[in-house]
């Protein structure tokens, strides 16, 4: 009801000046591109997703590489780099020798993959069940709202990361269980965020005309006040990225995630954690990894939060 | 108020229940034979059917729910087939270290998080505020335990031998043992619940070594502390300096802010005095909801920094499946965050005003 109506303004507005339409979208976008931080994540995540995409063409090794017998390297040897010094006749590796004789970059570049996939899965798992739990407490209110949300407090009251650790503990450890354990673990953030964006929307006319109009309950929901409660559960989906993928790291790095040989940055630091003061490289490395993506993801969501909010953007925050 | 606050303490007594229930409820999804797993892999079915018996695990699943609960209510946390003794004992045990070094990153990320907002929003959108903002982000991006790790690198091997150098791991340096304060006040307990207490106290280093004017101690835990603090401490601090910055920069642009200019109070006594205690409201939620950070943090750092905390000894018992173990830190762990929560809401009601109206 309410976009027929935009579009037909729309529809006036460029007959009268034959300009492009002003959406809620492209006011964002705009405003999104504005903010030095947000380009700054954007850039960095489409860098990411690049790596990720191409890891078998930028990493000069496979990330599974026993490198003993091929080449003259030993373990835990620290990064040659031909353009600081690193004599020529020497194999490059530029983030030095693993424990195990692989290459350490190749595995940083495969763990890029298996970091974006973790984040994406794991949030795409909350959000699904977290919102179908938030719109139906938000919408049908009393005891539903009541149980659901006594659920969702039940969860939030452990510390996230240890209840993580416990789910994981009873399903097994390995990499599937660690994200499940994570989006578990996310879903009453997601269940949240969409009940109180399903309340405020309810109140709005255009949701009473729909249901004097003759609309069913879940048309209403889901068609009418869901697209509208869309903006708060983007940005927290994307600042949620960034903490999925920080505590699927923490799981690994407590041996509960991803097993070795599996190149995942979390896995890997753990390996290497007490030769960290002979080859800080092996922690170094995978550890900065982490941050960065977890950065990419955070400045994104910081930036996405200020530029479909109009309401924080005036806070400056 | 009175009504806000009971009504407040009742709703959560259905979140205390749900908690056990889903510690309960994880526990017995553990797989493995509880028997076997506590007993070991050779004890007999004979033997297996009286300890079922026994810890009345043949008993219906809803029936066990309420023997569980009805334990917990009466402080009895089980015990632990490891280390052969009460949880409560390794409560006593751990839990000072943990809190310690909880309350030590809280201290650090409050005292540098809240004037690093400050300065941010006073001279908003200046190269300081970015700069700052920039770190902060960094600082919330990082993994904890690949902090504490470059930390350790840093000050202890590479500034060795120079007066930043820090020790990278334990609580006191080897050959230190400080007597506790109760042994040197010549205290003795009158019961075991008192004892538990003295001996709970007196294994905060930092405290006791104060107790018992041991400043050497009392140097040495501090510096023991230094790199784990500040390991657990960054997330937070960066949470807290970014809240302070936001809610400074609302309260700065109100009315009554520039009315208080105006009359003449100095820029100085108005962001300190007028802005500061207001914008200050939000961030009692913010620490207070950061525990679960700090705590989860504490697991992660405990196991870097060689420290027997909580957190390490809840990795240890899910590594060794001491289940007995994890299950009571769990309830405990939650129980507290519950509890804390709980607290802070209330503190709520009497910071502003405008929430008893609700």
């Amino acid at each position: 009801m309410s976009e027929q109506i935009t579009q037909v303004a729309i529809l006036d507005a460029e007959k009268v000046r034959g300009e492009k339409p002003v959406t809620l979208w492209r006011t964002a976008w705009r405003r999104l591109f504005k903010r030095k931080s947000a380009v700054l994540g954007m850039v960095l995540l489409g860098f990411l997703i690049l790596v990720a995409l191409f890891a078998d063409v930028l990493a000069p090794y496979s990330p599974y590489d026993v490198l003993i017998g091929d080449e003259d390297v030993r373990a835990r040897q620290s990064p040659c780099i031909h353009l600081f010094g690193c004599p020529e006749d020497q194999p490059q590796h530029i983030m030095g020798i693993d424990g195990n004789v692989r290459d350490e970059f190749s595995r940083v570049i495969y763990g890029a993959r298996l970091s974006l996939i973790i984040g994406f899965t794991t949030v795409s798992f909350a959000i699904v069940i977290g919102t179908m739990l938030g719109a139906l407490a938000g919408y049908l209110g009393g005891g539903t709202d009541n149980v659901i949300m006594r659920v969702m407090d039940v969860l939030l009251a452990f510390p996230s990361l240890l209840l993580a650790i416990v789910i994981v503990t009873v399903l097994g450890p390995g990499i599937e269980n660690a994200l499940l354990a994570i989006g578990i673990v996310s879903i009453p953030v997601y269940a949240r965020v969409t009940r109180s964006a399903v309340l405020s929307t309810k109140q709005m006319e255009f949701v009473e005309a729909s249901r004097s109009l003759g609309g069913n309950s879940m048309y209403i929901l889901f068609g009418r006040i869901m697209p509208n409660s869309l903006t708060p559960l983007i940005v927290t989906a994307t600042l949620g990225i960034g903490t999925a993928i920080l505590d699927a790291a923490a799981l690994s790095f407590l041996g509960l995630g991803a097993q070795p040989p599996t190149p995942e940055w979390g896995t890997m630091l753990s390996a290497e954690r007490n030769q960290v003061f002979t080859a800080p490289h092996l922690v170094f490395y995978p550890g900065l990894a982490i941050m960065m993506t977890v950065l990419a993801f955070n400045l994104l969501g910081d930036g996405m939060r200020d530029a479909l909010d109009p309401r924080l953007a005036q806070r400056g925050e | 108020m009175a009504t806000y606050i009971l009504r407040r303490i009742l709703s959560s007594i259905p979140v205390l229940v749900g908690i056990l229930f889903v510690t309960f409820t994880l526990a017995r999804l553990i797989p493995g034979d509880p028997c076997r797993a506590i007993l070991g892999e050779k004890a007999t079915d004979a033997v297996c059917d009286e300890f079922i018996h026994r810890h009345g695990l043949d008993k219906p699943i809803l029936i066990q729910f309420f023997i569980y609960a009805g334990e917990i209510l009466h402080g009895d946390l089980g015990n632990s087939i490891r280390f052969s003794k009460p949880v409560t004992d390794l409560l006593i045990e751990r839990l000072p270290t943990t809190l310690e070094l909880t309350l030590a990153a809280m201290a650090f990320s409050v005292v540098m998080g809240i004037p690093l907002g400050i300065i941010s929003a006073v001279k908003h959108n200046s190269a300081v505020d970015v700069s700052t903002m920039m770190v902060a982000n960094i600082g919330v991006s990082m993994p904890v335990f690949w902090l504490g790790l470059m930390l350790a690198y840093v000050f202890a091997l590479l500034l060795k031998d120079t007066p930043f150098q820090l020790p990278p791991s334990g609580r006191l340096s080897p050959g230190l043992s400080p007597a506790a304060f109760y042994e040197v006040w010549g205290w003795t307990a009158s019961s075991p619940a008192v004892q538990g207490l003295l001996e709970f106290i007196s294994r905060l280093n930092m405290l006791n070594a104060v107790l018992t004017l041991r400043w050497d101690v009392f140097l040495d835990s501090l510096k023991h502390l230094i790199l784990p603090a500040i390991a657990v401490g960054t997330i937070p601090l960066a949470i807290i300096a970014r809240m302070t910055r936001s809610s400074m920069l609302d309260v700065l642009g109100q009315d009554y802010i520039r009315t208080a200019r105006a009359k003449g109070a100095s820029r100085r006594s108005v962001v300190l005095k007028h802005a500061l205690r207001n914008a200050l409201l939000p961030l009692v939620t913010i620490i207070g909801l950061s525990l679960g950070t700090f705590l989860g943090g504490a697991v992660l750092t405990e196991t870097i920094f060689g420290l027997s905390g909580v957190g390490r000894i809840l990795y240890e018992s899910i590594t060794a499946r001491d289940y007995g173990v994890v299950q009571s830190f769990t309830v405990v762990i939650a129980v507290f965050f519950v509890i804390l929560n709980l607290i802070v809401d209330i503190s709520y009601t009497f910071l502003d005003p405008r929430v008893r109206l609700d």
